[in-house]
């Protein structure tokens, strides 16, 4: 922990910190998976363990037009954001996106697990951790505007341009007028923007999933939206540690979340070529994310994330805090991009594996310690190829033996969100000694992927790996409590 | 063991008022305007028609192949021109035996620009007038015929730390936080974090953005956030005044580099100023207002000057309080500029009125995500010239905002520590302090 400073006329010139040959310890106090199971870490550990998926044809809206129509969605059933906000706090949702949506029921299911209280779960009581030692590191993505909201404002802005008039026949002349529909910007500036609500803008600002969670929980502390692609919430745990090791905070809600499955985040997905193309329809065989698997076509977008209470151990202990595991490792890196913006990585994964080795350095385990690993496996060919270099260059013989925990083959990827679900899954199985089911890959070469039943094992550290498009690259190291 | 000292050994920016240091600190000096009429779109019927648009820039002189940043949308074509210039300052071209792995990336990057045409587009056919919503077959028929994807792909927040990773060989820890107008303060302030910790040697960090596109306009002017004196232009952003009407937008970046001070020495780079603090904290109150009493800005600030271990209510031998400059986040709305003033008050008691405060926003505009990384530089120029660049514009003092605001004049100062200030919309707050390199 770094020292709280204490003014000393003497040191004003040059100051030299000291700082305990002990880093300040951080444990996982809670655990807020928000996933197509539902909300919460019981829904997704029971579906994890029993082998289920949730990768189906997107029932949002047609997906018809698009060459990856399945996704993993969290039905309306299982979550109504207005359920897990303070009465006092029902009007803002107005303005959540869907992504806000998610961070702040993920939220919700974390302070509720670590067994929090906040200003959301009682505003009488006096809260667990002090608002001003509260700090919220969520990841977030490029938030797509709603495109029915968006375009019904944009409409009032049309023009007709009939460039031959007369000349066509009555009856296509809806038609013509269809297809020569355009924007008149003059017309926009000066009346159609007013269609839109003054706050439409703080919607989709990124930052605005932290920015409702910490309203809402009363964080005061540090707080940072990191925005990452798939490595988003494992940077933003790596930050929670730095934060709490700093001495900056004491508590931090942690994670990301993330909601592409729209038209827009559909489009920019398939756009990039990592996406599955599959209708989704009468058990297509190519329904199946098979991560490491050579028949692995490519992801499928998953709606969620997770938020997690991350805590400094000695808080915990003094409330006794239930504990899943304790963050003894992390570390980021940056991969090579032949292509610049990370659509594809460096194939040998140098980058990823150097994250790994850092991250055993900062752990001080070595890898033989390693009992089990949870990669990315998105079952997006290239990145796959690039993680299972890594791991096989790291872990050498024993690749082939470590057990790998896949879950985007259950949850799809959730983007932004997405390391927050095997981080949470990691915890649970250090907490349980049990490792979870496995699904779909028949022929993962030299790695321990294959589809297989949940089974117990003795489990000390487990190993989470996130690389993103764009390069990012995080790893982390839970170690059983 | 001691905790290392961080440096900042090279800084860079692309601004609305030139695309080098010293042009641009010569103009701040001046007390330039880089506001203009908007024409990177028709803006002529939009309820503000100007901002401090950025002009005559080209990137490709600043990399080493355009062709490796041949989709580099404007963030990211910032973003290359500023980080060149500080990389070339630090000397790191020339550096010999660099550890990639042991160079990192922190930005405060915005998202890049919407391609607005092609998705107005897309929207407007796709909509199915009858059930009054988008038909999603529809839709996406239009945007795959309209809709290009490397204009898509390169709006990812991230894209920037992607580009400038691949043009400097980085390969170290690499993050992109968007919080918005705090974003770039808070990059720096983390980078150094990352440093003190010892996950890599070197940084570079900053920030780059632009909202100068139709929906960027559209939303703030929405928010009502932005100035509306279009016949006026020239004296709009006027932080401070009593008749301020809120902020213009401008765009650009600004990078530095950051490294230990033993690594600095080590390879014999020159550290142009030293990080001290770092102060972070969130409003936690409501989206749209600040809190009244600026809890949160004046908690960031008070952590700052608690890590640099400075004391806000003293003074040294002449007097003079320990930070001699602020950076004032200084947007010139209402309500940021009340309660940034009110923050200052409320740490520094009464040294508050002996520390002059400006902002630059007065003269390039708000850069959003990349005004608090320039602002950083500017304090850094200001130690190192001795000068401060005024608050221009400021004719008509507002009596409740009574700090020193170096009105409309550079003004000749003994500076050594100086702190500046972010606030984001959303409620982040982030101050940094730095002070003069030692040595």
């Amino acid at each position: 922990m770094r020292s709280r400073a204490v003014f000393c006329p003497a040191l004003l010139h040059y100051p030299l910190m000291p700082r305990t040959s002990d880093r300040r310890r951080t444990v996982i106090t809670g655990l807020g998976p928000m996933t197509a199971f539902g909300v919460g870490i019981d829904p997704l550990w029971k579906a994890m363990c029993e082998g289920r998926s949730a990768i189906k044809r997107i029932s949002r809206f047609d997906p018809s037009g698009f060459p990856c129509q399945i996704a993993a969605e969290l039905p309306e059933a299982l979550f109504d954001v207005k359920s897990v906000v303070p009465k006092s706090y029902r009007k803002a949702t107005k303005v959540m996106a869907r992504d806000i949506e998610l961070a702040v029921g993920a939220a919700a299911a974390a302070v509720a697990d670590a067994r929090l209280i906040t200003k959301a779960v009682d505003p009488e009581k006096t809260p667990t951790i002090p608002p001003s030692r509260f700090g919220c590191q969520i990841g977030a993505g490029l938030i797509a505007a709603d495109v029915d909201e968006l375009t019904a404002a944009l409409v009032t802005s049309r023009v007709r341009e009939l460039a031959s008039v007369g000349a066509e026949p009555d009856s296509n002349l809806r038609n013509s007028e269809l297809k020569t529909q355009t924007f008149d910007l003059a017309h926009w500036g000066a009346a159609g923007m007013q269609n839109l609500t003054p706050l439409w803008l703080l919607k989709y600002l990124p930052n605005m999933l932290a920015c409702h969670v910490t309203i809402i929980h009363d964080c005061q502390g540090p707080s940072n939206t990191i925005t990452c692609a798939e490595t988003s919430a494992a940077l933003s745990v790596g930050e929670s540690m730095r934060v709490i090791e700093r001495g900056a905070a004491d508590a931090c809600l942690s994670g990301g979340a993330e909601f592409k499955i729209n038209p827009m985040g559909l489009l920019r997905q398939v756009y990039t070529k990592r996406l599955l193309e599959s209708d989704g329809i009468e058990n297509d065989p190519m329904l199946s994310l098979r991560p490491f698997d050579p028949e692995a076509r490519g992801t499928a977008l998953g709606e969620g994330g997770g938020i997690l209470v991350l805590e400094a151990w000695e808080t915990a202990q003094q409330r006794g805090a239930p504990t899943y595991a304790e963050l003894i490792g992390f570390a980021a890196t940056q991969s090579f991009c032949p292509d610049t913006v990370g659509l594809s990585i460096e194939s040998d994964g140098r980058s990823i594996s150097d994250a790994i080795e850092a991250a055993l350095k900062a752990a001080k385990i070595s890898a033989q310690q390693i009992d089990a690993i949870a990669p990315l496996g998105s079952s997006i060919p290239g990145i796959d190829q690039a993680e299972a270099a890594a791991i096989k260059r790291v872990f050498r013989n024993r690749a082939a033996d470590i057990p790998l925990i896949t879950t985007m083959p259950n949850v799809g990827n959730c983007c932004a969100g997405a390391a927050a679900i095997p981080i949470a899954v990691a915890a649970m199985a250090l907490k349980c000694q049990l490792l979870p089911a496995r699904l779909n890959t028949k022929n993962a070469s030299g790695l321990n992927a294959n589809a297989a039943p949940s089974k117990p094992a003795a489990l000390n550290h487990v190993l989470v790996i996130s690389t993103g498009m764009g390069g990012q690259n995080a790893a982390i190291i839970l170690k059983r409590i | 063991m001691a905790e290392p000292r961080i440096v900042i050994t090279g800084m860079g920016w692309v601004t609305p008022l030139g695309h080098d240091l010293n042009t641009v600190w010569k103009r701040l000096i001046a007390g330039d305007c880089g506001v203009s009429r908007i024409d990177r779109f028709a803006a002529g019927t939009f309820p503000t028609t100007f901002a401090a648009q950025l002009r005559g820039f080209d990137f490709t002189r600043f990399v080493d192949d355009p062709a490796v940043h041949e989709h580099a949308g404007l963030n990211v074509q910032f973003a290359l021109g500023a980080a060149r210039q500080a990389w070339t300052q630090a000397c790191l071209s020339s550096a010999k035996k660099l550890d990639q792995r042991r160079i990192g990336i922190y930005l405060g990057a915005g998202e890049g620009v919407l391609d607005f045409d092609n998705y107005a587009r897309t929207n407007i056919a796709g909509w199915d007038e009858s059930a009054n919503r988008v038909d999603a077959r529809k839709w996406a028929d239009a945007a795959f015929e309209c809709m290009s994807p490397w204009r898509e792909v390169e709006q990812e927040a991230n894209m920037p730390v992607s580009h400038l990773a691949r043009e400097f060989g980085i390969r170290g820890p690499a993050y992109n936080c968007l919080t918005a107008c705090a974003a770039s303060t808070q990059a720096v302030g983390e980078a150094v974090s990352i440093l003190r910790r010892g996950e890599a040697d070197v940084m570079l960090s900053g920030g780059t953005h632009t909202m100068l596109h139709v929906l960027g306009v559209t939303g703030f002017n929405r928010l009502t956030a932005l100035s509306r004196r279009n016949d006026d232009m020239m004296h709009a952003s006027r932080p401070f005044d009593r008749t301020r009407d809120g902020f213009v937008m401008g765009e650009g970046s600004g990078m530095v580099i950051l490294e230990t001070l033993d690594h600095a020495l080590n390879r014999g780079a020159k550290p142009l100023a030293e990080v001290l603090g770092y102060g972070s904290t969130a409003d936690a109150f409501r989206i749209t207002d600040m809190e009244p009493q600026a809890r949160g800005p004046a908690a960031a600030i008070s952590a700052a000057l608690e890590e640099a271990g400075i004391d806000p209510h003293a003074v040294d031998s002449e007097g003079c309080p320990l930070i001699q400059y602020i950076s004032a986040h200084g947007t010139g709305t209402k309500e940021n500029d009340s309660l940034e003033t009110l923050a200052v008050k409320t740490v520094f008691g009464d040294n508050a009125k002996k520390i002059p405060m400006s902002s630059i926003k007065s003269m390039m505009g708000h850069l959003i995500a990349a005004a608090g990384a320039v602002e950083l530089i500017t304090c850094v120029l200001a130690i190192e010239n001795q000068i401060l660049p005024p608050t221009i514009n400021l004719r008509d003092p507002d009596p409740e905002l009574d700090l020193d605001y170096v009105p409309n004049i550079a003004r000749k100062a003994k500076v050594e520590t100086c702190l500046s200030n972010s606030f984001g919309f959303g409620g982040q707050n982030d101050t940094l302090i730095v002070r003069r390199a030692p040595g």
